[in-house]
C-alpha cells in the first residue's frame, strides 16, 4: 500500500531527526512533583550562574519511566532521581546491597552510561500518613499499628500502587487490610485526606503538606522502605564534555537536610511561592553573598503567548500532517470496502489507546519533547479525517458518479471536479473534530516535555494549585473553540 | 451506428442479456422496451463501455467497443439517465459546458455553445445560466441533462428512462420537444423505457427485451400488426386500450 509507505517514511523522518543534544546546551528534566521541580530548577540555576552553558528545562515529565527513558536515549542530560527508586524501580533489585551509591554508580555506568553525583543530603523516603485525630483515636504510631485496623480507605500515587517497593510489597510485609486502595494524583490525595474521603495515603517524607495539614507520619518499624537519597543522575558523556558540571552540581551535596527540604516544599506547594524565586534564594543563602548574575526569569508561569504558540505548533503540525496522509488514503480506499473496513477498524483501535499511554509508547521511539507529541497527536488525528474522507466520497450518489463516467470524465477529473468538492464539507467536519481532539490531547504533551498549555496544568496538578491549572485549561478550551469556529468560518468562505 | 453481435452479459449465475443481436442505423431512434430486469439498461451500458460483455461484441461506428479509447468513445456519445446527475455544486451553465471545458475550449466558445444548447432545450439562457440544480424543477433538470449530453454534437445519444421521474403531462411535452431536437441534430438514438406510449411516440423501431432475450424488433406499426410473442400481444392490447382512452 502506498499510503502505508508514506506513513512509514514520515515516521522514519521523525525518527532520523530524533533529538541530538546541542553540546553547549544542557537539558534538565524533572518529574511532576514539587520537590523534583525544585531540585531540577536548583541544578539549572547553578549551571546558568556558574558556567557559560545554556540550560533547557524539560520539567514535569510523567514519572520514572518517562524521565529514565529520556535520559538513557539522550533527550535530557540529567534529572534529580532517588537512590531507592534507582535500585527498586530501575534495577528491579530488592537486594539492600544495590541501594548503596557505590553499587548504583557501578551498575548505572555499565548498563546505561549514567552516573549518580553526590546526594543533596536528605532521605525522602516513602511513608504512610494519617490525620492526627485519626491517629489519636486509634493510637497509631507505626505502620504495624495500622495493620490492626480493617475497612481502611486509602489512595496512593499511581507509581506507588505499581512498584514492588510500594503498595504490593508494603501490604505483604505488614499484612495491611485496605477496603479500598485507589491510584490518585499525589497533590489531590492530600485534599482527599483532609476531606475525610480517605484515611491513609502515601507521602514523601519531605512533603510540605505534612506540616500544613498537621499529619502523622507512621514509623516504618519493619524497615520496609529503602533509603531515597535525592541526587543528580547525569549522562557520563555530558560530564566528560563538561567536567566543570560535577563541582557545580555538587555545590549542594549533603547540604539540604529533611527539615529544610520540607520547609522549601511547603513554601512552594502551599504558600504558592514561585519556585525559581525560592531556588534563587537558596543559592544566595548558600553563598552568603550577593549573586554575581541575577537569576534568570522564572519558569513557573512562562508567558501565555509562548505556551499558546507551542500548543498551536503541536496541533497545527499534527493535524496538517494528518490531512496530508489521511485525505489521499481516504480517497484510495474508496471502491475497496473490505480494505477500508480493516484500515478504519485499525485506526479506530488506535484511537482507543489512552493519550498518556500513547505518549508513553512514543518515548522509546522518538524520545521526549515536541516530536513524540506531534507523532501521538498525528495518530489521533488520522481517524476522523480518514473516515470522513472515505464516507464523504463513498456517499456521493452512484448515479452522479456513473453519469460523470458515462460522459467521459477521466478518474482525475471525476475526483477534482466532482468527488472532492462534494466531500469537502464532510472532510472539513473531520478536520474540525481532529483539531478539537488534538488541542485537548496536546495538553497532556507537557508530561513528555513538549510544552504548550499543558505545562501550567501539569505544574498546577503537581503543586495543587487550581489557579495555575486553570491558567492552562481555560486558554486550551478557548483555543479549541476558536480553532473550531475558525475552521467553520473558513469552510463557509470556501463553500 | 451501433451494432450488437450476440452480446451476452452474466452476473454470477444470472444471465441478464442473452446473445443480443441488433443494429441501430445512423440517424435512427430505436427504443428498448420490456419489464424491469429484462436487460435494457445493461444493453445501453454496453454501448458506452460502462459494462463489458461476457461474450459477443458491440460495434460503434464499425469498431468494437473494446478497441475504442473509452474516454474518447464516451465523449462522442451523449448520455442521459433518469436521475440526470447534474453536478449539484455547479451552475446550469457550468453543467452544460462540462464537456467543452473538458476538451479545453475557450471561455467565449463555451459560453456561446451553452447559450445555443439552452435555447435548444427551451430554457432562456439569461434566466437559467446562473441557477444551481437545486433551483430547477424536475422538467427543467431533465432539459439541462439533455443539453449537457448534446454539447459536443454527439453522433450517438443513449437515454435511460430520461423522463421516468416526471408526471405524464410534462412527460408528453418533453417527448415532443425531444423529437424535434432529434430531428434537428440527426443523432443515432438508443432509448430505454418501460413506458409503451413513450416507445410508440419516439421510436423508429421498437426492440422488446424480456428476461434478457430479444423477442422482436420492428416498427411500431408492424409490432401492432404481427406481434411475435404472447407477451407482446398482451402489451399491444394494453396500448390499444390506452390509446382508446386518449
Amino acid at each position: 500500500m502506498t499510503c502505508a509507505r508514506v506513513i512509514l517514511a514520515l515516521l522514519a523522518g521523525l525518527l532520523l531527526g530524533a533529538p541530538h543534544l546541542h553540546s553547549q546546551t544542557i537539558v534538565i528534566g524533572s518529574k511532576p512533583f514539587t520537590e523534583s521541580y525544585v531540585l531540577a530548577e536548583l541544578m539549572a540555576q547553578l549551571i546558568e550562574a556558574e558556567t557559560d552553558l545554556r540550560v533547557e528545562r524539560r520539567f514535569g515529565l510523567q514519572g520514572t519511566f518517562t524521565s529514565f527513558t529520556a535520559i538513557t536515549e539522550g533527550s535530557i542530560d540529567l534529572y534529580p532521581e532517588y537512590t531507592g527508586t534507582g535500585a527498586l524501580a530501575i534495577l528491579h533489585s530488592s537486594d539492600p546491597a544495590d541501594q548503596t551509591l557505590d553499587s548504583l554508580r557501578a551498575k548505572f555506568s555499565r548498563r546505561w552510561g549514567l552516573t549518580w553525583l553526590e546526594p543533596f543530603g536528605f532521605n525522602n523516603t516513602w511513608s504512610l500518613v494519617v490525620r492526627r485525630p485519626f491517629a489519636q483515636r486509634h493510637g497509631l504510631a507505626t505502620i504495624s499499628d495500622l495493620s490492626q485496623l480493617t475497612g481502611l480507605r486509602a489512595a496512593f500515587t499511581h507509581e506507588f500502587m505499581r512498584r514492588e517497593d510500594g503498595y504490593p510489597g508494603l501490604v505483604a510485609a505488614y499484612g495491611l487490610q485496605f477496603a479500598q486502595a485507589r491510584g490518585i494524583q499525589h497533590a489531590l490525595a492530600y485534599e482527599a485526606l483532609n476531606d475525610d474521603l480517605i484515611e491513609v495515603m502515601d507521602a514523601y517524607a519531605t512533603d510540605g503538606e505534612i506540616l500544613r495539614y498537621d499529619l502523622v507520619v507512621l514509623t516504618d518499624d519493619k524497615g520496609f522502605f529503602p533509603q531515597y537519597l535525592a541526587a543528580p543522575l547525569i549522562r557520563e558523556a555530558t560530564l566528560e564534555r563538561h567536567p566543570q558540571l560535577r563541582s557545580v552540581l555538587e555545590r549542594f551535596a549533603h547540604a539540604i537536610d529533611g527539615d529544610r527540604m520540607q520547609a522549601i516544599n511547603r513554601r512552594v506547594a502551599l504558600a504558592g511561592e514561585d519556585y525559581p524565586g525560592v531556588v534563587a534564594e537558596m543559592i544566595r543563602e548558600n553563598r552568603g553573598a550577593a549573586v554575581d548574575r541575577p537569576p534568570p526569569a522564572g519558569r513557573s508561569l512562562p508567558p501565555l503567548f509562548h505556551q499558546t504558540m507551542r500548543h498551536l505548533l503541536l496541533t497545527g503540525v499534527a493535524v496538517g500532517m494528518a490531512i496530508l496522509l489521511a485525505v489521499p488514503a481516504g480517497i484510495a480506499l474508496v471502491g475497496r470496502p473490505r480494505l477500508a473496513g480493516v484500515i478504519l477498524m485499525l485506526t479506530g483501535i488506535v484511537q482507543t489507546i489512552p493519550s498518556i499511554a500513547m505518549l508513553g509508547f512514543m518515548i522509546p521511539l522518538l524520545g521526549i519533547g515536541v516530536r513524540p507529541a506531534i507523532a501521538a497527536l498525528l495518530v489521533y488525528s488520522l481517524l476522523p479525517i480518514l473516515r470522513n474522507t472515505y464516507t464523504g466520497i463513498r456517499d456521493i450518489s452512484p448515479a452522479l458518479l456513473e453519469v460523470a463516467q458515462g460522459l467521459g470524465l477521466d478518474r482525475r477529473r471525476r475526483l477534482l471536479w466532482l468527488e472532492l468538492p462534494l466531500a469537502v464539507p464532510v472532510i472539513f467536519a473531520g478536520v474540525r473534530t481532529a483539531t478539537v481532539i488534538a488541542v485537548g490531547t496536546a495538553t497532556l504533551a507537557a508530561f513528555i516535555g513538549a510544552g504548550g498549555l499543558g505545562e501550567p496544568i501539569v505544574q498546577g496538578l503537581s503543586f495543587n494549585d487550581p489557579r495555575m491549572i486553570l491558567s492552562g485549561a481555560i486558554p486550551a478550551a478557548l483555543l479549541a473553540v476558536v480553532l473550531d469556529q475558525g475552521l467553520g468560518w473558513l469552510e463557509r468562505r470556501l463553500g | 451506428m451501433i451494432e450488437f453481435q450476440t452480446a451476452s452479459k452474466t452476473y454470477g449465475q444470472t444471465e441478464v442479456l442473452q446473445g443480443l443481436t441488433l443494429a441501430v442505423e445512423a440517424g435512427e431512434t430505436v427504443v428498448l422496451i420490456g419489464p424491469s430486469g429484462g436487460g435494457k439498461t445493461t444493453a445501453l451500458k454496453l454501448v458506452n463501455g460502462l459494462v463489458q460483455p461476457t461474450s459477443g461484441t458491440v460495434l460503434v461506428d464499425g469498431r468494437s467497443v473494446a478497441s475504442w479509447d473509452l474516454l474518447a468513445l464516451r465523449r462522442s456519445i451523449g448520455y442521459v439517465i433518469q436521475e440526470v446527475g447534474l453536478f449539484p455544486h455547479w451552475t446550469v451553465a457550468a453543467n452544460v459546458g462540462l464537456l467543452p471545458r473538458l476538451l479545453g475550449w475557450g471561455a467565449g466558445e463555451i459560453d456561446r455553445r451553452v447559450n445555443e444548447l439552452l435555447e435548444l432545450v427551451a430554457l432562456d439562457p439569461g434566466e437559467y445560466r446562473q441557477r444551481y440544480p437545486r433551483e430547477l424543477s424536475g422538467g427543467q433538470t431533465q432539459r439541462v441533462g439533455v443539453a449537457r449530453a448534446l454539447a459536443l454534437k454527439p453522433g450517438i445519444l443513449l437515454m435511460d428512462e430520461p423522463f421516468g421521474a416526471l408526471d405524464p403531462l410534462l412527460r408528453a411535452q418533453l417527448q415532443q420537444e425531444l423529437l424535434l431536437i432529434l430531428a434537428e441534430v440527426h443523432t443515432t438514438t438508443l432509448l430505454v423505457t418501460h413506458d409503451l406510449p413513450e416507445a410508440f411516440r419516439m421510436a423508429d423501431r421498437i426492440a422488446v427485451l424480456v428476461d434478457g432475450q430479444l423477442q422482436q424488433v420492428d416498427t411500431p406499426a408492424e409490432l401492432r400488426r404481427a406481434p411475435k410473442s404472447e407477451f407482446i400481444r398482451r402489451l399491444m392490447a394494453a396500448e390499444l386500450m390506452e390509446g382508446g382512452n386518449q
